[in-house]
């Protein structure tokens, strides 16, 4: 039986202030009557120095990720649901079931309460989505000029319900690239909506969470090689990673890249490789040929894998690199990227 | 996607291509040179060059806009960024160019306030923003993007911006090709004709080069069959004893050019004596600067520049390469000092640069021993 709780204080301030971060009663009234009234639960609600978790059989996964995106809502999502996806995706494509998430907060002075409390309500929406349950917090208040509104840290534990070893040391030559759907809608997003560019466009991020997606695949057991969420960078990164860690070529064909007709004419427009740019709610895995098509029909069998596709091929030969076929017959080689297109996307 | 996918269409691309092989002769080397580098950039994003019989050679040309300015003007750059209360805005591709010292992007670590825009509008905004900061623009570029500097000049003066200006650096595309043209033992054939520029220009002001130097120039569109087109038009020219300007840019370029823009940038800018290129040297009235009756706004008389002209690196050839007289690849440093991550030269940093284009998406093809050198 949980015991009695006390009343939630009412939290009367519009804006942040250093008072919040100070550690005393304003401190304690930003943590129970915003924090916790958005992601109560028992591993959270004794606000002590540790979560204390129980006991879980099996092999863990843990993962931790930065969040400074600006602005910090665009089309189809906010840092909030950001900071809980990406961890979550972190875990699920090392195979793991998520579990628990810690957030840090470092909060700008002067910031809007009504803004905090929306990215954290839709950072509780997006745990409850994902079914993971946010054990533990911390906040800090920076000046005001110090951080851009807010930044966000999580991290995450996740358990491994199988003995499936995913990594590149498994991928081989003939295995087939999937992805689960269309590329670079996250980066386009968050880059129109900043407003720079005088650009407009129905254009929304992906960010989702990819754990039931990462889950199906890891049922082929050993067909399953290696699986990777292509935040920053890109595809492209993602691949060059594989081609180098794996010591293998990886050859994809440009016809079979599936791109939203908005991202496309927003990426030729202003000159940016969609391989390149962020996605938030997509996974890329390689899998045995003769799964390939299993694979396929699984991920497509969930909403967020409508537009699945095989994309490539693993070859041999030149070991470490990427290569594209493009849709022209002609072929060259996808690069990793340098320098930075797109900052603060994520 | 409209107006992109029409061009990009891997069955015309087929016929053109089959196309081109039925008009070279087996074993007659044809050399092309693509004057831009956004066509460069083109040609191997797409992997055009493969689909291109033997006979077709490509050299890359000089105009990749970020590729021509010399290491001197980058330091000329840094010293404006770095004065106290100015911010410098610049296009994304000038950021890494390696000056004497450093780039942009280390001024910028060290405080400078060097910001990226896309236009030099958005530059001229920030000005407005700004009153208390002076913002200057480091313009580059050929005709192409000299209209805009123009409109914004025109702008500011309209609207007495008092803490804006401009470090001009527009470069103009017929000297370095009359250079190309005039180096002994020029082996350069025809000529895939820059189809931005002349959308400012228009096709009629590359008639020098049929007309003075008996080479056919095609003014082509960027996409991959507006180049095979281009390339495919060249070679009827030649087979058919034809030496002239063709226009395969229709839908854009006009003869004549695009006459308010050439007014704009005659009412702003005025020739230079001579400025000096990144691997050409000092060319004769070559580039633009700003016209004494606008010279509030330029940088050049406001700021105390250092205007020192520095030698390039002796092992980077970008000058060789600038000018199709070699290959990317055969360059010594090409992969090894010299890559786009850390850049020697100024053709491997701006993605329509010859060396970072070949670097990028081409690498794997052409080894070195296969490779005859050009001109």
């Amino acid at each position: 039986m949980a015991e009695p709780r006390r009343r939630r204080p009412v939290l009367r301030d519009e804006l942040v202030t250093l008072a919040h971060g100070a550690g005393g009663k304003a401190t304690r009234d930003l943590v129970d009557a915003l924090f916790l009234a958005e992601l109560d639960n028992e591993l959270l609600a004794p606000l002590g120095d540790s979560a204390v978790a129980p006991p879980v059989g099996g092999r863990l996964a843990l993962t931790t990720d930065s969040y400074v995106v600006r602005p910090l809502s665009f089309p189809g999502g906010d840092i909030g649901e950001l900071a809980v996806n990406g961890t979550v995706n972190d875990l699920a494509v090392a195979g793991a079931r998520p579990l628990w998430l810690t957030v840090g907060f470092v909060l700008e002075e002067g910031l809007r309460v009504t803004t905090l409390r929306e990215i954290v309500s839709s950072l509780a929406r997006a745990a409850r989505r994902a079914g993971v349950v946010v054990a533990a917090g911390d906040t800090k208040v920076v000046e005001r000029g110090k951080a851009d509104g807010l930044y966000v840290t999580s991290a995450g534990v996740g358990i491994l319900d199988h003995d499936v070893e995913l990594g590149p040391g498994r991928v081989v030559p003939g295995d087939r690239v999937l992805l689960s759907g269309t590329l670079a809608d996250h980066g386009m997003a968050v880059m129109i909506a900043r407003g720079d560019l005088k650009l407009e466009g129905d254009v929304e991020s992906d960010t989702a969470p990819v754990h039931e997606l990462a889950a199906s695949l890891v049922g082929l057991g050993d067909a399953v090689r290696w699986m990777r969420d292509p935040t920053r960078g890109g595809l492209a990164t993602a691949l060059n990673e594989l081609a180098a860690q794996a010591g293998v070529a990886v050859r994809i064909r440009e016809q079979a890249l599936p791109v939203a007709p908005a991202v496309a004419a927003a990426c030729e427009i202003l000159g940016i490789d969609p391989l390149y740019v962020a996605n938030e709610g997509k996974l890329v895995a390689v899998v045995a040929e003769e799964a390939a098509g299993d694979a396929l029909a699984l991920l497509r069998a969930s909403p967020l894998g409508e537009r699945a596709a095989e994309i490539g091929v693993v070859e041999d030969e030149p070991a470490g690199m990427v290569l594209l076929d493009t849709a022209l017959g002609g072929s060259r080689i996808v690069d990793l990227l340098v320098g930075d297109p797109l900052p603060r996307i994520c | 996607m409209r107006y992109v996918d029409e061009f990009r269409d891997p069955v015309l691309a087929r016929s053109l291509a089959a196309e081109i092989r039925s008009l070279v002769t087996p074993g007659e080397v044809v050399r092309v040179m693509e004057v831009c580098g956004g066509h460069t950039h083109a040609i191997y994003r797409h992997g055009l060059d493969e689909l291109l019989p033997p006979e077709v050679e490509l050299v890359h040309g000089p105009g990749c806009p970020v590729c021509v300015i010399p290491m001197g003007r980058v330091d000329d750059a840094i010293a404006i960024a770095e004065t106290d209360g100015v911010t410098l805005a610049t296009f994304g591709d000038m950021i890494r160019v390696p000056g004497g010292r450093d780039s942009l992007l280390q001024a910028q670590a060290r405080g400078a306030d060097v910001r990226v825009v896309y236009s030099p509008l958005d530059a001229l905004e920030l000005a407005r923003d700004e009153p208390g900061r002076h913002v200057c623009f480091f313009a580059v570029g050929f005709e192409t993007t000299a209209p805009a500097t123009a409109i914004t000049l025109l702008r500011a003066r309209e609207e007495g911006v008092s803490n804006f200006s401009v470090f001009c650096n527009h470069v103009l595309i017929e000297p370095p090709l009359r250079a190309i043209l005039e180096t002994p033992g020029c082996a350069v054939d025809a000529f895939v004709g820059p189809g931005h520029v002349a959308t400012v220009v228009g096709s009629d002001a590359f008639r020098f080069v049929p007309e003075e130097y008996g080479r056919p120039l095609v003014v082509s569109a960027f996409e991959p069959t507006d180049l095979l087109q281009s390339v495919a038009l060249i070679l009827r020219q030649l087979a058919q004893g034809r030496c002239e300007v063709e226009n395969q840019y229709t839908r854009v370029v006009l003869p004549e050019g695009n006459t308010l823009a050439l007014a704009a940038m005659a009412e702003t800018l005025q020739l230079r004596e001579d400025f000096e290129w990144r691997g050409l040297g000092v060319l004769p009235r070559s580039a633009l600067g700003i016209r004494d009756e606008l010279a509030a706004f330029d940088a050049e008389r406001l700021f105390a520049l250092p205007g020192r002209r520095l030698e390039d690196p002796k092992a980077c050839s970008c000058g060789m390469v600038l000018t199709g007289r070699m290959k990317p690849w055969e360059c010594r440093v090409f992969g090894t000092a010299c890559t786009p991550e850390r850049p020697l030269g100024t053709c491997m940093v701006s993605s329509e640069g010859a060396c970072a284009a070949f670097f990028s998406y081409g690498r794997l093809r052409q080894p070195r021993e296969e490779v005859t050198v050009g001109g």
